[in-house]
Parts: structure tokens; C-alpha cells; sequence
């Protein structure tokens, strides 16, 4: 299955998501869907970001595409990508970006 | 309330300027997160799903008007404007950043809070009944006790790397609002034979994956020896409980391996060796001092029926339903306790925002209120009200919506942040309450059904109390997706009891089917009056379990 790379942004505690040609991005629509193999190597290059104070506690996850809009297997990780669902006026939900 | 000292303001703000430097360490890459992590612990800083949380303590749930003030500032400047009261009389913010936290700490400091051992393997923040100083019956101000318990467990050298986190609860009544047995601790304030007021201390009690009620260790400890008597409980406990296994090492678990008689032994014999040497006990007039801090509000001298409340009562009709449920008799004529609801339907239980706290700062402030407590249930109380005002504060809460008359009832619901917030959870919690609590929103069927009390923990660890509610929901990932668990039939109150698992579980829209489906039962069932959780006591799973897995 697909994934994804994620991570928390140091300063801001903020939800970040890794893109090989961005770098670090704020949504999970600009994130870098990969092949688990790749996954695993970004993954172990992220430790570096991690030495840098830029983000923290990476993990990968599993994702699906839905013509073309990346869908996380987990309600877990739809619910970092958005905000709280109980909640839609906080969280990346609320600034009105594509998600 | 008790109120800081020189020393106690220098400590604060050394620790927050201390905690300046760490982040600064942290953010300059001097300090790895590993390094770090424990660092923030120790300030009460989580990263959980979408940003840090920073749990605030909230010192046997008494809050100040301009403590309460601070905290909408606080929520409203460097938060997204709302702060979340939570099981364990806390308040957390969910969305704080790492560079604002050290002068949110020095912003707390000024106002005499801090957010020391709200995490960690330590001595928690001390909870105690939100009635204390106001309930009839009551022995003693149970926060006295808290207060010296407090300043003996911050910092503690010998207790601050425990196998675990350690809780402890102190009520001064038969009736028990706070949880008492679900603590590793649990102290009750009573009465001996001859007439002396002592403490009769209970261990081993908590909820998460291996839930306990806590058992009796010490029938009668005399006031001066209570330190010493705690100090050899957990030094018992620091010795022999396991560190090789995060689920095996809080008390509970070494209480339940080696029995209760083995640890009674253990720990007499720990005490009397305390004693002997005789430096722990507490000095009369250090007591007299705290005690002083506690003092109740000069009450005047009133009627206890109160004609214009009266006629209040009888000319407002939804002033009356508030008060049928938020309103309670308090040990003074003419004065009542009364709830402010934190659970308006269809909102989060337990959410406050900035306006909500300042407005209620404001209406403290005009009916001359001292406090407010933060209640396990996630409720506010206040606790000296005259009955000649309540009519007032009520038309304050009404616009401020703190007036939802709902508590004890079925909508009256504890939850824990679940999978919307927290990084542990499993399940989402908040939705859940939030679709029982629509169910459920006509007022007349809730008080046809009465005392019902839902608790829901979005995973095993049960923040949500899910093991003491009457009904008891708890949410577990089942292949990726949501799913719900019922129990039945346990309480956190003086009739204490863990719920059991009914059967299969649910998913979102399953379980609030579930729910009114054994309600049904009960309003089948029930006799004479009876609460569910009486009912359930009578008839047992069996008739609720039928109906619900029927064919």
C-alpha cells in the first residue's frame, strides 16, 4: 500500500507532511505519496530533519487515492490532516486550503 | 484559598524561566528530542495529534475569579480561545506552541498555578470533592489535607521517578463525588469512636487496561501520622513495583500480585519505622496555617427558605428545571451549591471557551463568589451560593451558555478528548456524547429517566471513566475502523463499582442505537423509583443483553 510521511513541526507542534520536491508541507494534498521502499528511505532521511529541530516524531502511513485526492486508510490520520471533527473551525479544516 | 509565598512565587518562576532556557537549548539544537522530551514532561507540555497540549493543574479543582480570568486570557491569547476541564479537575489547552509555553508559564505564575507534575512518574495533581467546605456532613475541608499533600509531594526526592504516575483523591463525606476508590491513593476524612477526626486511607484503585477499586490499607490514621503512613505506602510501592512493564507498574498491580494483608504488613512495618524516628509528622500548627487558608466565607446568618428564589421558581419555568438538577442543598440555610454544566447538548463535554471563563470570572466577581471548582465530571460548581442570588446568576449563565440543566442527567456526559485530540486514543469520544446527548435532548424524557451517568474513553486507558458509568462506552480500533464497546453497571460514587462488558461492540451509529436500547430496558424494568443503575443491580446483564444482541 501507498504511504506518506508525516511528522509534527518542532516550534509549532504543527502536522507536517513530507514532499521530496517541497520539502515539508502543511497538507496532506501536497504530500509525496510513495512506494513502501521509498517510504522506508525517506523515512530514515527524515532522522536528519529531526537532528536539524525541524520537525519531530516521524512516522509513515498508509494512503489510498480517490481520483486523485489522497485518503488515509486510518480515521486517525484523517482527522490530523484536518483537525478535530468536532471542531471545524480550528485546524487545518478551517484556513480554507485544500486539504 | 491557599495562596502563594515568596517562596512559592520565586520556585514558579525559576522553574518557567527555567524551562526559558530548555526550549531556547531545544531550539537551537543543543538539546535532542529524546533529552528534551522529559523536560517538557515535567512542565506538563504533550504533543499530541495536531499541536503541544499543555495540561494546567488545577490544585484540588479550586480556581479563583481571577484565576479563572487568566485562563480564558491565556486560551484566548496564545490558544485558539478555548481550554478543555478534564477528569482530573485539569485544564489543557490543545493548541499551544513550544516558543509561547515559558511565558505562559511565568502569565500562570502571576496568578499562582503551574503546571508541575501533571505528567510524569510522580504525585499528580491532588483531586478532592468539588463540594468541599460546602456539603452537609462533612467531617473537615478535605483540601486542607490535599494542601499538605501537595507541598510534601512536589518535588519530592525520593518520589519522583516512581514506577508510575500516582494519583491521589481526599473526600470529607459519606457521599462520594470525586471518585475516590478509582485513586492509588484514596483518603477519607471520618470519625473514630472517640469522637477524634483521623484518616481512613485506601490503596491500589485505578481504571485503564486493568481496572481496581482501591482496598482498604489503613482503618483509622491519626492526623499527625498521615505523612508518615503515605510515606511508607509509596515507599513500598517505589521498591517493589515492577519498572520492567509500563502495564504492570502502577500500584494496583503490585497491591493485587502480592494481596492486601502482605501489603498491610509492608507497609506497617515501613510506618513504625517512620515513626520511630519521628520527623514526618505534621506540626498542629502548620495544620492550623493551611487550615486557616480554607476558612469558609463569612456566611450570614439567613432563613433557609427564601421567598423571592420562590417565587422565582414558580414564575420561570426553565429557571426551575436548572434548578431541579444544578442546585443543591448546602450546610448553611439559605445558601445552595450549585453545577454549571459543561455539557450543553450537542458540544464538547468538558470544553469552556475564553468568553465562558471570563463571564463566569465576571459573574463571580458581581455575586461576590471567591471560587469555583472544577468537578471529575467535568462540570464547574459553585459552592457558597446564597439562594437569594441564584436567580441572578442564572440569567448570567443563560447568555454565556452555562446553563444547561442537565447535571446527572442521561446528556450529562464525561468524555475524554478521544481521537479528535489525543495520541493514545484508538476511538473518537467527543461525537459520541455528542449524538447521546441529541438523542436524548428532551428534557422531560431526561428527567423521566433520571440519574444516569455515561462515561466514554476513546482507549483502554480510560480517561473517560468508562469502567464507572452506569453506562459505560469505551471506543477500540477493530480493523482500522472505530468501534465501540457497552458496559453496564459500574459507579464512581460511595456505592463504587467497574461496569462489565455487555458484548460485541458497535460502530458510531450502532452504539447510540445501543445506548437507548438498554435505557429501554430499564424504563421497562425499573420499579419503585429505581435509577438504572439500581435496576441493573437487581436484574443483572442478562435481561439488557437479551434485548440488546436480539435477532
Amino acid at each position: 500500500m501507498p504511504q506518506v510521511l508525516t511528522a509534527n513541526r518542532l516550534k509549532a507542534g504543527e502536522v507536517a507532511y513530507w514532499n521530496r520536491s517541497a520539502g515539508w508541507v502543511d497538507t496532506l494534498a501536497e504530500a509525496e505519496i510513495m512506494a513502501p521502499a521509498d517510504a522506508e528511505a525517506a523515512l530514515t532521511a527524515a532522522a536528519e530533519w529531526v537532528r536539524k529541530g525541524e520537525v519531530v516524531a516521524p512516522y509513515l502511513f498508509d494512503v489510498r487515492t480517490d481520483n486523485g485526492v489522497i485518503v488515509p486508510v486510518k480515521v486517525r490520520e484523517a482527522i490530523r490532516a484536518a483537525g478535530p471533527s468536532v471542531r471545524t473551525d480550528v485546524g487545518k479544516q478551517a484556513r480554507n486550503v485544500s486539504l | 484559598m491557599y495562596r502563594y509565598d515568596e517562596f512559592d512565587f520565586q520556585f514558579v518562576r525559576e522553574r518557567a524561566e527555567q524551562f526559558r532556557g530548555q526550549v531556547a537549548r531545544r531550539l537551537a539544537g543543543e538539546l535532542t528530542e529524546e533529552e528534551f522530551k522529559p523536560l517538557r514532561l515535567m512542565n506538563g507540555l504533550y504533543l499530541q495529534l495536531h499541536s503541544y497540549m499543555l495540561r494546567i493543574a488545577i490544585p484540588y479543582g479550586t480556581l479563583s475569579a481571577r484565576q479563572l480570568r487568566k485562563l480564558g486570557d491565556i486560551a484566548r491569547r496564545y490558544d485558539r480561545g478555548y481550554g478543555h476541564f478534564t477528569t482530573r479537575q485539569n485544564l489543557q489547552l490543545h493548541w499551544s506552541q513550544l516558543p509561547d509555553v515559558p511565558d505562559i508559564l511565568l502569565e500562570l505564575a502571576d496568578v499562582e498555578m503551574n503546571c508541575i507534575q501533571t505528567s510524569g512518574n510522580n504525585v499528580r495533581n491532588i483531586s478532592a470533592d468539588p463540594f468541599a467546605g460546602a456539603a452537609a456532613g462533612e467531617l473537615e475541608d478535605p483540601r486542607v489535607l490535599c494542601e499538605i499533600l501537595r507541598q510534601w509531594s512536589t518535588l519530592h526526592p525520593e518520589f519522583s521517578f516512581l514506577p508510575r504516575k500516582f494519583k491521589i483523591c481526599v473526600i470529607g463525606t459519606e457521599e462520594d463525588r470525586a471518585a475516590l476508590l478509582i485513586h492509588d491513593i484514596a483518603i477519607k476524612i471520618i470519625r473514630n469512636e472517640k469522637g477524634e477526626t483521623g484518616y481512613r486511607v485506601y490503596v491500589g484503585g485505578g481504571l485503564g487496561r486493568t481496572p481496581y477499586l482501591a482496598e482498604e490499607i489503613g482503618a483509622f490514621i491519626d492526623k499527625h501520622d498521615i505523612l508518615s503512613f503515605l510515606e511508607a505506602t509509596m515507599r513500598v510501592y517505589n521498591e517493589a513495583g515492577r519498572r520492567d512493564n509500563i502495564h504492570k507498574a502502577r500500584v494496583k498491580i503490585l497491591v493485587h500480585q502480592i494481596g492486601i494483608p502482605e501489603m498491610r504488613r509492608r507497609v506497617e512495618e515501613e510506618f513504625s519505622e517512620i515513626r520511630k524516628q519521628g520527623t514526618l509528622e505534621v506540626p498542629v500548627h502548620e495544620m492550623v496555617r493551611i487550615a486557616a487558608y480554607f476558612a469558609p466565607p463569612a456566611f450570614e446568618k439567613l432563613a433557609d427558605e427564601c421567598p423571592s428564589y420562590e417565587q422565582h421558581l414558580r414564575e420561570n419555568h426553565d429557571f426551575a428545571q436548572w434548578a431541579k438538577t444544578n442546585v443543591h442543598p448546602h450546610k448553611m440555610p439559605g445558601y445552595a451549591i450549585v453545577t454549571i454544566s459543561l455539557k450543553p447538548i450537542g458540544k464538547t463535554p468538558g470544553d469552556c471557551s475564553s468568553e465562558q471563563m471570563e463571564g463566569l470570572a465576571d459573574a463571580m466577581d458581581a455575586l461576590g463568589q471567591q471560587e469555583v471548582r472544577v468537578t471529575h465530571e467535568q462540570n464547574l460548581v459553585l459552592p457558597h451560593m446564597r439562594k437569594a442570588d441564584l436567580y441572578a446568576l442564572w440569567q448570567k449563565l443563560v447568555p454565556l451558555e452555562l446553563a444547561t440543566p442537565n447535571c446527572g442527567l442521561v446528556t450529562d456526559i464525561i468524555a475524554c478528548p478521544g481521537l479528535d485530540y489525543c495520541d493514545l486514543a484508538n476511538a473518537r469520544s467527543i461525537p459520541i456524547a455528542q449524538a447521546i446527548a441529541k438523542r436524548f435532548s428532551d428534557l422531560d424524557r431526561q428527567h423521566d429517566l433520571g440519574e444516569l451517568k455515561i462515561k466514554i474513553s476513546g482507549c483502554i486507558n480510560a480517561c473517560g471513566h468508562h469502567h464507572v458509568g452506569h453506562i459505560g462506552i469505551l471506543g477500540v480500533d477493530r480493523k482500522g475502523v472505530e468501534n465501540y464497546q457497552i458496559l453496564l453497571g459500574g459507579s464512581g460514587a460511595e456505592d463504587a463499582t467497574l461496569g462489565e462488558i455487555l458484548g460485541p461492540g458497535f460502530d458510531q451509529q450502532g452504539i447510540v442505537d445501543a445506548v437507548e436500547n438498554v435505557i429501554g430496558t430499564y424504563t421497562t424494568l425499573r420499579q419503585n423509583g429505581e435509577r438504572f443503575l439500581d435496576t441493573y443491580r437487581r436484574v443483572g446483564p442478562h435481561p439488557f443483553k437479551e434485548r440488546l444482541y436480539a435477532r
